[in-house]
């Protein structure tokens, strides 16, 4: 009887690992938990074919179980003769090869009528545009038909359908928001879309899927979502930015920021001449949430990053800004944390 | 196998001596095998080759480039070593080891015309600009291209050295399976070169 | 001025050992020690020991780094490894689980087991298995390498371009990569027509294509897709290795290159590559499953047909791994209804093995706990694969952890558990001793909970979106859990393998002695002692239907028929070329590796000359004498 404790034991184990790991996710960045109409169709697929499957799995489980235990060799059997070397048959043969087939073919229509919608360009009238650029270990997002640019923050109106042009830099990328949809590869020397559209406003996690180098954990991202009004809003404030320097301390830092980061970043309406592309664009950074799509955007923590940016993000193209004083950072930050 | 062996020498060679031991028929089995999975090699480049020709970054296009009636001539000379090849195997076949020897000379004669052609044809392409790393197209031809010559550079050697040992050692059953998997090898070569032919530059004459 | 001093002693090494020439008497004694002995075997149980050998280690480098990513990924913004040296970790856990451990091992099985269970004296070419061998470990050793000499390749298993060309991977990481499979790659596709060519020609007589033992079918199959799918990888790993090496532009943008030509190439091998992992397992539960139930296997020709046409069906699928590449809706439905195809003959099997069991008497020794363990693992890991095919819903959980504990529940449920499942079915055959069946339990229970463990947690990490191939993850995302019982059950799975060394360890110094046909066999290697002799067969048998041995054990009189009568039995030489060519590829490769061109070729004219040496060598074997084995065989 002691030989039937570990099978019970796996199930009992297995059932708690579900209940555990099936618990409501509260973040946005879950499959299990979408927020959009492309996340819910591939959701309900997910469903679908996980409905078939636990079928399947029940057939060849019960079978299964029936067979091991009615079957095992029980003490006294080795003097008897063999079983009877059955070769086959043909009946059961058919039926498990016919269904099988039945129900793939029950999976495969709405898989291949699925696909093809979710290929489907959108109406450009009732749908907006956005390019993303894939750097490694950050994300660049321009608004063609705004003519603004912005970075690791892509910030989308509600309700409406968004087509994501999807550029890589350097290396393949793939670019993922879990509770919006599925993914699609940035892929060198290519263009590839993919059409998302979030329901409600909120703020969703965003990842880099396709191994891109050594921050390729830290290459995250996060989509804002407002009401089409709101969005109106962020897009005029984007146009024309809060850049000036509102003290001396922040003025200081402007003139920093110019003698050591404007080869890379840049920061529209400050009146810099020059606008670096190579690394994020920082316009409005007081507004992000995060600073390198990695830390909460604060101080202490821009100040860290500044620092030591190679701690934080190991490979990134960022050198570690060490030479410049304490006051220097903080006039630096200071500047950095006024932008709107 | 020591005996059979023996009786062929005493006895004259068994009909098809290539595929009198089981030695034998292993190795030309064997080696179907290995052409097989050769076929797969070529396949994968002459689809990389495809997939890229379009890609000469402004250099010759294949259109501008190809000396058709150079590649011509080496193509004749290709397909008639591989008829040379055959009649060395038939002389085999009739145990006259000096018509094998005599043929095979030949084949590898013209195997050697024909590396000396593709050679001068690819220094003529590279004072025009196309190069092993010129584009993308130049990548993906010269390895298509240096894999076959690379093939028929081998093979000369190949045979060569299976002429020295027939030389030595006549025709047994130990060395026919050996002369017998190197002329397979040798039209094997032969129709990788039409392929080439064909898809490289015929089709790179359509402008 | 280095690379001088390599070529001179190198030259002298090379010239030395070819001529014989510096020290007769020391090079008499080395060929009489055993590790000579080794070098030099043509045996193919020898050989094969030295593949378990082999696999075995580069399991115990690889299953370290596994270990290693897990105990990274145990809590959230974890600094154990990090960036580049994780990536670096990763890439080597795969390349060495796919390419230097789940094949080999399998080959390991397949050379001893398959010329036993076809009647065969040896393989057909003995020289050549010798020479797969010595390839195979030059190229693993090569790769390894990179761990002491410059740095590990990072740029994944599937080593994409461009993140693997020179300017996003400085090092010589992926060169190691490129060559060392490169090398490894040759003495598999040598390996693959060795077997083909042993199964089509060495059959004993009456060992007809429908009465092979399914392990020796399967062996087939894969063999077959060996033999289609390594060459592509060996023009890929051409390109890449030029691109790094010679700056060429095949897969560079900037010279018109495409990346996406890799990724096909790549997977046009890679999808046939993990058939050709997982099929020989199949064959092996197949003989496990049959003989400890005492029954004939169920539906013998559907399960031919079904192998069959999983290798055939396992080329027409590559795309499936590339979905999000964006190739349009018309070929990722083409790919997904062809991927879903194979469930039907995967599904044929795992009925079949179920009604093989159903009305039998099944012993549960460890072998067969491993294969009904299988049952239920690779079903599991089966059903997903179904759901990956689903483009819409793959596209939310490709390249997530979803996919990893899809790959890692038939990777492991699969091959690896049915290489223990042979291990246990067909050590006492080759040593002649039995594995504890009480640490063998252990082992199994350890293993199979903590395989479970580790990776069904895995399956709800993917859908709570965590990528794969991420060395952190942050706190507050739900992941903290499943990752948690991920690592503790990837701590499971190393007791479990310390038990089977600890056994194994155990067994060698004093087994329990197994006899010729343990376990009630089914097949011709349970009629020979245990371990064979020499030449396994005194006379070549004559196979007069489907599991030979038990037709003559329980309706015949129990003694196989001889097809020949007694006489000289001819065995190839030992030859130690193929350690030589093998140790040239390696110098060869080591030379690229670092750009150093001259000692590159001297490598390959190294391997040149051995060519030749070997085809101008007279090898006409020796022969056993009737009466040198009289007395042993009764």
């Amino acid at each position: 009887m002691k030989r039937y404790l570990p099978a019970k034991w796996v199930v009992a184990c297995l059932l708690m690992i579900f209940i555990w790991v099936t618990g409501c996710a509260k973040h946005n960045m879950s499959v299990l938990d979408p927020q959009g109409p492309v996340g819910k169709v591939q959701l309900n697929l997910l469903y679908l074919s996980t409905g078939i499957m636990t079928f399947v799995v029940i057939v060849v489980a019960v079978i299964y179980i029936y067979v091991v235990v009615r079957y095992r060799e029980r003490p006294g059997d080795e003097e008897k003769d063999p079983p009877e070397q059955v070769a086959g048959s043909k009946k059961l043969e058919i039926l498990w090869t016919s269904v099988p087939i039945l129900l793939l073919i029950v999976l495969a229509i709405p898989t291949i009528s699925t696909t093809f919608t979710l290929n489907k360009k959108p109406d450009p009238d009732h749908s907006i545009r956005i390019n993303v650029i894939g750097y490694q270990y950050w994300w660049g997002f321009e608004y063609p038909d705004y003519k603004v640019t912005t970075s690791n923050e892509v910030h989308i109106p509600t309700g409406k359908k968004v087509e994501f042009i999807l550029k890589a830099h350097d290396v393949i990328h793939s670019f993922w928001v879990p509770s919006l949809g599925g993914k699609e590869d940035l892929t060198p020397g290519r263009t590839t879309r993919l059409v998302l559209q979030a329901d409600k406003p909120g703020i969703y996690e965003g990842k880099c899927t396709e191994l891109c180098g050594a921050s390729h954990a830290l290459m995250r991202f996060r989509v804002v979502a407002h009401q089409p009004e709101d969005f109106e809003d962020w897009i005029a404030s984007q146009v024309t930015p809060d850049s000036t320097p509102k003290n001396k301390q922040a003025e200081q830092g402007r003139r920093l920021f110019a003698q050591n980061c404007i080869g890379c970043h840049a920061i529209r309406g400050a009146g810099y001449k020059v606008l670096g592309r190579t690394a994020p664009e920082l316009t409005a950074f007081s507004e992000r949430t995060r600073i390198a799509g990695v830390l909460d955007n604060n101080r202490a923590n821009l100040k860290s990053w500044l620092k030591n940016p190679q701690g934080i993000k190991p490979g990134n193209r960022m050198p570690a800004f060490d030479h410049l004083t304490d006051q220097q950072v903080e006039a630096m930050v200071e500047y950095l944390e006024t932008l709107k | 196998m020591r005996i059979e062996e023996q009786t062929a020498s005493v006895a004259g060679l068994p009909a098809e001596p290539e595929k009198a031991t089981l030695e034998g028929k292993n190795k030309i089995l064997g080696f179907w095998f290995f052409l097989a999975a050769e076929t797969t090699l070529f396949a994968t480049m002459i689809g990389t080759y495809l997939a890229l020709k379009g890609e000469t970054m402004n250099g010759p296009t294949p259109y501008e480039l190809f000396k058709m009636p150079m590649v011509a001539f080496a193509t004749l000379i290709l397909l008639t070593s591989s008829l040379t090849s055959v009649l060395g195997i038939m002389g085999m076949h009739a145990n006259q080891l000096k018509k094998l020897l005599q043929w095979f000379g030949i084949t590898i004669l013209l195997g050697a015309v024909f590396l000396g052609l593709e050679v001068y044809e690819f220094m003529e392409y590279a004072h025009e600009g196309h190069t092993f790393t010129s584009s993308a197209f130049g990548s993906s031809f010269y390895l298509l291209l240096g894999t076959h010559g690379g093939h028929v550079l081998f093979g000369v050697l190949w045979i060569l050295g299976l002429m020295i040992q027939g030389r030595k050692k006549g025709i047994t059953v130990h060395t026919a399976p050996k002369f017998y998997v190197a002329s397979l090898y040798w039209h094997f070569v032969d129709v990788v070169w039409i392929f080439i032919f064909t898809v490289v530059y015929l089709m790179g004459m359509i402008p | 001025m280095a690379t001088l001093i390599v070529i001179i002693v190198f030259a002298l090494f090379l010239g030395a050992i070819l001529t014989g020439g510096y020290n007769r008497e020391y090079l008499e004694r080395m060929q009489k020690s055993w590790i000579w002995q080794w070098i030099t075997t043509v045996d193919h149980k020898r050989i094969g020991i030295l593949y378990l050998l082999a696999g075995g280690f580069f399991f115990g480098v690889a299953g370290l780094e596994a270990l290693l990513i897990r105990i990274q990924l145990m809590f959230p913004d974890n600094q154990l490894l990090t960036g580049d040296f994780y990536n670096q970790v990763l890439t080597m856990h795969g390349t060495t689980m796919i390419f230097l451990v789940a094949l080999p091992l399998l080959f390991g099985l397949m050379n001893v087991i398959v010329p036993l269970q076809i009647g065969a004296r040896d393989v057909a070419f003995p020289f050549l298995n010798s020479l797969g061998f010595w390839l195979y470990f030059a190229g693993g050793l090569l790769l390894n390498l990179s761990w002491l000499f410059g740095g590990a390749p990072d740029s994944g298993w599937t080593n994409y371009a461009t993140l693997a060309l020179n300017d996003y991977s400085p090092g010589p990481g992926i060169n190691y990569y490129v060559l060392g499979l490169q090398i490894a790659g040759i003495g598999t596709l040598i390996s693959g027509i060795n077997f083909l060519v042993t199964i089509v020609n060495m059959r004993a007589p009456g060992m007809s294509y429908l009465r092979m033992p399914l392990f020796t079918w399967t062996t087939f199959v894969a063999s077959i897709l060996i033999l289609f799918a390594f060459p592509p990888l060996t023009a890929g790993l051409f390109m890449m290795m030029f691109d790094r090496l010679f700056d060429t532009k095949f897969f560079a943008i900037s010279g018109g290159g495409n990346v996406t030509i890799w990724q096909h190439i790549f997977w046009i091998f890679g999808h046939p590559e993990v058939y050709i992992i997982m099929v020989p397992a199949f064959g092996i539960f197949s003989d496990v499953i049959s003989t400890f139930s005492k029954k004939r296997l169920f539906g013998y020709n559907s399960m031919v047909f079904a192998t069959v046409l999983i290798g055939f069906l396992g080329f027409m699928v590559w795309v499936h791994h590339m979905f999000t590449v964006g190739l349009g809706p018309i070929a990722n439905t083409i790919f997904a209804i062809a991927t879903m195809a194979i469930a039907v003959p995967t599904g044929i099997k795992i009925f079949n093995w179920l009604f093989t069991m159903w009305g039998g008497r099944i012993r549960f020794t460890t072998s067969m706990l491993f294969a009904a363990g299988f049952i239920v693992t690779f079903v599991m890991g089966g059903v997903t694969g179904v759901m990956l095919a689903v483009v819409p819903a793959n596209l939310q959980v490709h390249d997530t952890y979803f996919v990893v504990a899809h790959f890692h529940y038939v990777l492991i449920g699969g091959t690896i558990q049915g290489f223990f499942a042979g291990l246990y079915f067909w050590w006492p055959k080759m040593f002649g001793t039995l594995l504890n069946e009480r640490l063998g339990k252990a082992h199994f229970w350890l293993f199979y909970l903590g395989h479970h463990l580790t990776f069904f947690p895995q399956h709800f990490l993917g859908l709570f979106g965590m990528p794969r191939r991420i060395f952190t993850y942050m706190k507050g995302y739900e992941l903290e859990m499943s990752n948690l019982l991920s690592s503790i059950g990837a701590i499971l799975m190393t007791a479990g393998v310390l038990a089977l060394l600890y056994n194994i360890m155990l067994t060698l110094r004093k087994g329990e002695p197994a006899g010729s046909d343990p376990w009630d066999g089914r097949s011709l290697e349970w009629a020979i002692s245990s371990p064979p002799p020499v030449y396994n067969f005194a006379q070549i048998p004559r196979v007069r239907g489907l599991d030979p041995w038990w037709l003559e054990k329980y309706e015949g009189d129990g003694t196989l028929k001889a097809a020949e009568p007694l006489g000289p039995i001819h065995m190839p030489s030992p030859n130690h070329l193929p350690f030589l060519m093998a140790m040239s590829f390696f110098i060869s490769g080591l030379g690229f590796v670092f750009h150093s061109w001259q000692v590159g070729f001297l490598g390959l004219i190294g391997v040149a000359i051995i060519l030749f040496v070997r085809s101008f060598e007279e090898d006409h074997g020796y022969h056993i004498q009737p009466d040198e084995w009289n007395g042993v065989e009764s």
